[in-house]
């Protein structure tokens, strides 16, 4: 168990070498960070101290490593467009990203887990049509449409629920909270709502084609025969044969949930990491894009390693693998 | 063995089983003529594909054209007199443009950057996927890690930073021109990934088999074997891949023109025309949104449902 | 009188298929005494098994039970609503599956599924039905079963699942146990204990035995009555010696004929004289093959100690031009892997292959030679046609790639008589490979091997996915193609009465190393190794029949 999860660590950590090398190279190659930095009438001195300054006349893996330095103290520059440290920028941001993630996984994991194991075990009812032909509606429908169709539904028209932002916040600490008042928690219903969708329907078409798939093996054939009851052959057998693969795909989508927050949080001028991503990517404000992109991805390899670990529960296959070092 | 006898007298009589006749028995248009969802979905994918294409013969007005703009026109209702006469079917948007017309075109570019797009994306995942599969060891692990990384960041994500990247790059005064193939890479090389896995897998489930192995021992070229034995017998998943990447690449393409990073505004695509709309929906001018985002849903929709039966119809074990 | 356990009358199973129904079973109609075991035989598509599946409530939508009935001691089953159906599985009517690697949930330990399955059918609690599990799995031949209990499924032999299997099968004290092909997936040595492990844990428990299978050998040693079937009806009826010795049926004496036994037959090959090792045509000196194992493409490239795993080890034998020699060897012996060495897809880590002369590893030209004048039949006639080639392309691709043949019209005049002397119409060369059989494809098959020319043809397992009628037909086919074209074969198999049928030489091959080679019938009647007596021994075979 320690030797597969010290294996999946050191993957981990290859992976974010390689992710900050792309970082780097968009960071160091992308635009002029001198223009960004020095007034238009900088002269030719002014560059050459500069650039002496900010190490960018040392060799090329000096100034990796430098990055890679500078990132594992959360040291990404200053934003070209905003002027402070891109640090400061998202750590303030990452507090409403969070919630609006974490609310949204939520959602998408109850529901789309429930509805894929209801279609997959009443695949020839009507109701499954229904719910089949409206995941493929969902699928097709841009997130952000989804998102302006709810605010014109419950903001326009019903004013119900506020159209954007996040509402009123309570400061603990560093971090701002949105889930402890009413306006905040009124504010979080649209967003959450339309960011689970897409993943909704990923995951419960997901769950639905794993388990009809283990619904036609041999041994839930065996199972029958061998005269269980239906309930203990779909949710003992059935069910947790899906889950192994679930998990792992499920995990993925839940990470990307971070990550679609962009298009959520642009519609509803949601005040988070993602929009500060979109505003960056805009105006190429290369410091801010180039941690998104190892915040992203640390987010990423988190998951992935909690993924590994929780196959390994699941399945004694792997287990075993494991112990005799297979 | 060495002489085959020559036998005029007995002629090959070439019963070809027509690949056509073949075709209209298979199970492919049995589904297709059973299933009305499809049915209606393919003519609707039709329909809006032939209005993209020839939207400059079909389309009412020219919306590009300055000259026949006028700007009094703004905010006309669908089916109702506008300022100048002129019958606009669908409304005018804030500059007096045909909702229509700019529908029409706009659809055009949305079509034109998912299919490149796509094309993009399928020559380099079914390539890779291919040489992958098929040679293995340490050139398959390097291709499927990166696939596997780029897997599980969000398409759009990779398409906004290349789309970054690109911007960084060209210089400023190319960019408006450029804008259309950095989307068109932009999402290539976001949708790469699924055809390289789903090839690749297909490609080592056919080079195991005997067939392959028949064509190795006699020293058949091994690019020879993946293009003439391997690759008409994965095409079929690409197919399925290929039409539902088309469909995510329309929505990418919306997303991002509606993000404010796609198309430039001089060439509006369905995204940009919905971010434009989204500015008038609280002022009560819901056509200039409504209908692009209506076209948006049932171009994505079509194009989602012909993949989804194309999986089942080549899956015949799921039905 | 004693009422029969199972009695099936005039069962009809319908598959609705598109705007066609398939009759999968048509009147089918037989009866099983308690404690009797009755083997339902017949090729592919005959419908035994979907006979099981209807007797047990199993069969697979859109398929249904469309007429006659099935009762149980008396009592009519196949029209009861499901509920009471899945009563009766397990609890009085028991099924073995084919494959024991997938009928088991991988997810939970073998005692958890004993356990579950005991306590869903009788009224025991946690510790006594552990108790019984551990019984149960006693008798079935588990060593340690207490230790054992809580173990995966993935931690117990192919064989041992099987036992399991038939534990999980007989837990409820059922009258009756359905087999279907419980011992197709095991090999030769294993299949024996099991049919024994089956037999003996239904008398003692008083059940009636079901024993679907196509392999009349399986029977001979096992049952005491049989039926067999043929697309979907009964043939014949009656007890097994009857059967197999004066079978009445056309159809059932023309399949008792097609059967291979390792008993010398008349028309069979004659044995080689000792062949001269340095003259012969083949010549396989010291076959070595290893394969690393248990490393990923990643990890490969660290350095380490690799695990090695020696498939082939030290194999030598030589074959006399115009001669066949069988390789004999159970799953996991390396009879594949010499096999692709033989023809020149594996390279081997040591040793010699020399074909006519030439060593066929020796660089461009032994490759090149090879080429020419080696060729390979395969197992699979499914998966060794492209299936998106026409037959004519596909019969054509060995002349185009060595140059023998340029022009399409000289081509087609090739292709049209090799698929004469296959024994297919040459019109057919326009076709594709899914509109044919199993055995016309394996003709496709030959067809393609003797395209190039050969001199020297590699068959592996030539026949053992095909129908014992149409594996008759092939090996007739191979025979007079041997004598036509003066052919020298190297027949790989596990079927030893296929090979005692067709070789002049045999070799036994077990783990990697060639125990035991020598004239056919030397091997067979006068074994010398203990692995090659033990083969002998366990092979069900219909010349065994009690």
């Amino acid at each position: 168990m320690l030797a597969f999860i010290a294996r999946r660590l050191v993957q981990s950590v290859i992976v974010m070498l390689v992710v900050a090398f792309i970082a780097f190279l968009v960071f160091r190659y992308v635009g002029d960070p001198l223009a960004a930095l020095l007034s238009q009438d900088a002269k030719q001195a002014d560059y050459d101290a500069a650039r002496e300054r900010l190490g960018l006349d040392q060799p090329f893996y000096v100034q990796f490593y430098y990055f890679v330095i500078n990132a594992l103290q959360g040291q990404f520059g200053i934003s070209y467009r905003l002027q402070q440290p891109v640090s400061q920028l998202i750590l303030e941001r990452l507090p409403a990203t969070i919630e609006l993630a974490f609310a949204s996984a939520t959602i998408a994991l109850v529901f789309g887990v429930l509805l894929g194991i209801y279609t997959a075990l009443r695949p020839r009812a009507f109701s499954t049509g229904v719910i089949m032909t409206g995941s493929l509606v969902g699928v097709s429908l841009p997130t952000f449409l989804i998102g302006i169709g709810l605010i014109y539904v419950f903001a326009v028209e019903l004013k119900w629920l506020p159209s954007f932002g996040r509402g009123e916040v309570v400061q603990i600490g560093w971090w701002r909270t949105g889930l402890l008042t009413q306006s905040g928690l009124r504010s979080l219903v649209l967003p959450a709502i339309t960011l689970s969708l897409f993943q909704l329907t990923l995951i419960m078409r997901l769950v639905r084609a794993e388990m009809l798939e283990v619904l036609r093996t041999d041994y839930i054939r065996f199972a029958r025969a061998r005269g269980l009851s239906q309930r203990a052959i779909n949710f003992g057998h059935a069910l947790r044969n899906t889950m192994v693969p679930v998990i792992t795909i499920t995990g993925l989508q839940l990470g990307s949930v971070i990550a679609f927050a962009i298009i959520t949080e642009t519609v509803f001028q949601w005040p988070g990491v993602g929009s500060l991503f979109v505003n960056s990517v805009a105006a190429v404000d290369v410091p801010v894009m180039a941690a998104y992109l190892v915040f992203v991805a640390l987010v990423f390899v988190v998951i992935n390693l909690i993924v590994d670990i929780l196959y390994f529960i699941v399945d004694p296959r792997l287990r075993d693998g494991a112990r005799t070092g297979k | 063995m060495t002489d085959l006898p020559h036998s005029p007298e007995q002629p090959v009589v070439a019963v070809e089983t027509s690949r056509w006749k073949t075709f209209l028995k298979s199970d492919i248009v049995w589904s297709y003529r059973h299933s009305p969802v499809t049915i209606v979905a393919s003519i609707v994918a039709l329909l809006l594909i032939l209005m993209a294409v020839f939207a400059p013969l079909l389309a009412p007005y020219n919306p590009f054209n300055p000259a026949t703009l006028n700007l009094m026109d703004g905010f006309t209702p669908p089916n109702s007199s506008s300022f100048s006469g002129k019958y606009f079917a669908l409304g005018t948007d804030s500059q007096g443009r045909d909702m229509l017309s700019t529908i029409m075109y706009g659809s055009r570019v949305s079509l034109f950057v998912g299919f490149m797009a796509t094309l993009f994306a399928m020559v380099m995942g079914v390539g890779l996927g291919l040489v992958s599969g098929y040679v293995g060891g340490v050139v398959d692990a390097i291709i499927m890690r990166v696939a596997d990384v780029q897997l599980s960041f969000p398409a759009i994500l990779i398409a906004l930073l290349i789309f970054g990247v690109a911007r960084g790059i060209i210089p400023p005064n190319q960019q408006e021109g450029a804008a259309v193939w950095v989307l068109i890479v932009a999402i290539g090389l976001a949708n790469w990934a699924q055809f390289a896995r789903t090839v690749r897998g297909a490609t080592m489930v056919e080079r195991q088999k005997d067939y392959v192995s028949a064509a190795r021992l006699l020293g058949v070229n091994p690019i020879i074997i993946l293009l003439r034995h391997v690759l008409p017998n994965v095409l079929g998943p690409v197919l399925v891949i290929g039409t539902i990447s088309l469909a995510l690449a329309i929505i990418e393409e919306a997303t991002l023109s509606y993000l404010g990073v796609g198309v430039p505004p001089t060439q509006p695509s369905l995204g940009t025309l919905i971010r434009i709309g989204q500015q008038f929906m609280f002022s009560g001018e819901w056509w200039i949104i409504l209908f692009p985002a209506i076209t948006l849903i049932l171009l994505a929709l079509s194009v989602n449902l012909l993949g989804d039966w194309l999986r089942d119809a080549l899956n015949p074990k799921l039905r | 009188m004693t009422e029969p356990v199972l009695s099936i009358k005039d069962l009809v199973v319908e598959f609705p298929f598109r705007d066609d129904v398939f009759r999968a079973v048509n009147g089918v109609s037989f009866d099983i005494m308690p404690g009797e075991v009755v083997g339902v035989v017949g090729e592919s598509g005959a419908g035994k098994s979907m006979t099981g599946s209807a007797v047990i409530g199993l069969i697979e939508r859109p398929g249904h039970i469309a007429g006659g009935e099935i009762r149980l001691k008396g009592e009519r089953i196949d029209n009861l609503p499901e509920e009471a159906k899945a009563k009766l599985r397990g609890k009085r009517i028991g099924m073995v599956f084919q494959d024991p690697l997938t009928s088991l949930n991988p997810l939970y330990t073998v005692g958890e599924q004993l356990v579950e399955t005991i306590r869903t059918h009788l009224p025991l609690n946690e510790a006594q039905a552990r108790q019984k599990a551990i019984d149960l799995l006693t008798e079935a031949g588990i060593p340690k079963a207490a230790e054992r209990i809580d173990s995966y499924p993935h931690q117990f032999s192919g064989g041992m699942r099987q036992r399991v299997v038939i534990a999980l099968a007989i837990a409820a004290e059922p009258e009756l146990i359905i087999a279907d092909e419980p011992t197709s997936a095991l090999d030769v040595s294993v299949q024996a204990q099991i049919i024994k492990v089956l037999k003996k844990l239904c008398s003692s428990h008083g059940a009636a035995v079901m024993l679907i299978t196509h392999d009349m050998g399986v029977i001979a040693q096992t049952a005491d009555r049989m039926v067999v079937m043929h697309h979907g009806k009964v043939v014949e009826t009656g007890t097994v010696g009857d059967i197999i010795r004066r079978p009445r049926e056309a159809y059932t004496i023309k399949l008792i004929q097609s059967i291979p036994t390792i008993l010398r037959q008349e028309h069979a090959a004659t044995p080689a004289e000792a062949a001269n090792d340095d003259g012969a045509y083949v010549q396989v000196k010291n076959l070595v093959r290893d394969f690393e194992i248990g490393k990923g493409s990643f990890t490969k490239l660290l350095p380490g100690k690799t695990e090695i795993f020696r498939a082939v080890n030290d194999v030598s034998f030589s074959i006399s031009k115009g001669e066949t020699f069988g390789l004999v060897g159970e799953s996991g012996s390396g009879k594949s892997t010499c096999a692709k060495m033989i023809v020149g897809l594996l390279r081997p880590t040591s040793g010699q292959i020399i074909v006519d002369g030439h060593d066929i590893w020796a660089g461009g030209k032994g490759h090149q030679e090879r080429r020419k004048r080696v060729q390979m039949i395969f197992q699979d006639p499914y998966a060794s046609l492209n299936p998106r080639w026409r037959v004519a392309d596909i019969i054509a691709e060995p002349m185009r790639t060595l140059g023998i043949a340029r022009n399409r019209s000289e081509v087609d005049d090739r292709v049209a008589e090799l698929l004469r002397r296959v024994r297919l119409d040459p019109s057919v060369m326009r076709k594709f490979p899914h509109e044919f059989s199993g055995g016309q494809r394996q003709r496709i098959a030959i067809a393609r091997a003797l395209s190039s020319q050969p001199e020297f043809i590699v068959c592996d397992e030539p026949t053992s996915a095909l129908d014992v009628s149409v594996q008759a037909q092939v090996l007739d086919l191979m025979s007079e193609l041997q004598s036509e074209f003066g052919l020298t074969y190297l027949l790989i198999s596990h079927n030893l009465a296929v090979v005692r049928q067709m070789s002049n030489a045999v070799g036994v091959l077990h783990n990697g190393v060639l125990v035991e080679k020598g004239p056919t019938d030397a091997i067979f009647d006068n074994p010398q190794a203990d692995y090659t007596r033990m083969l002998l021994d366990a092979v069900p075979d219909i010349s065994k029949v009690a």
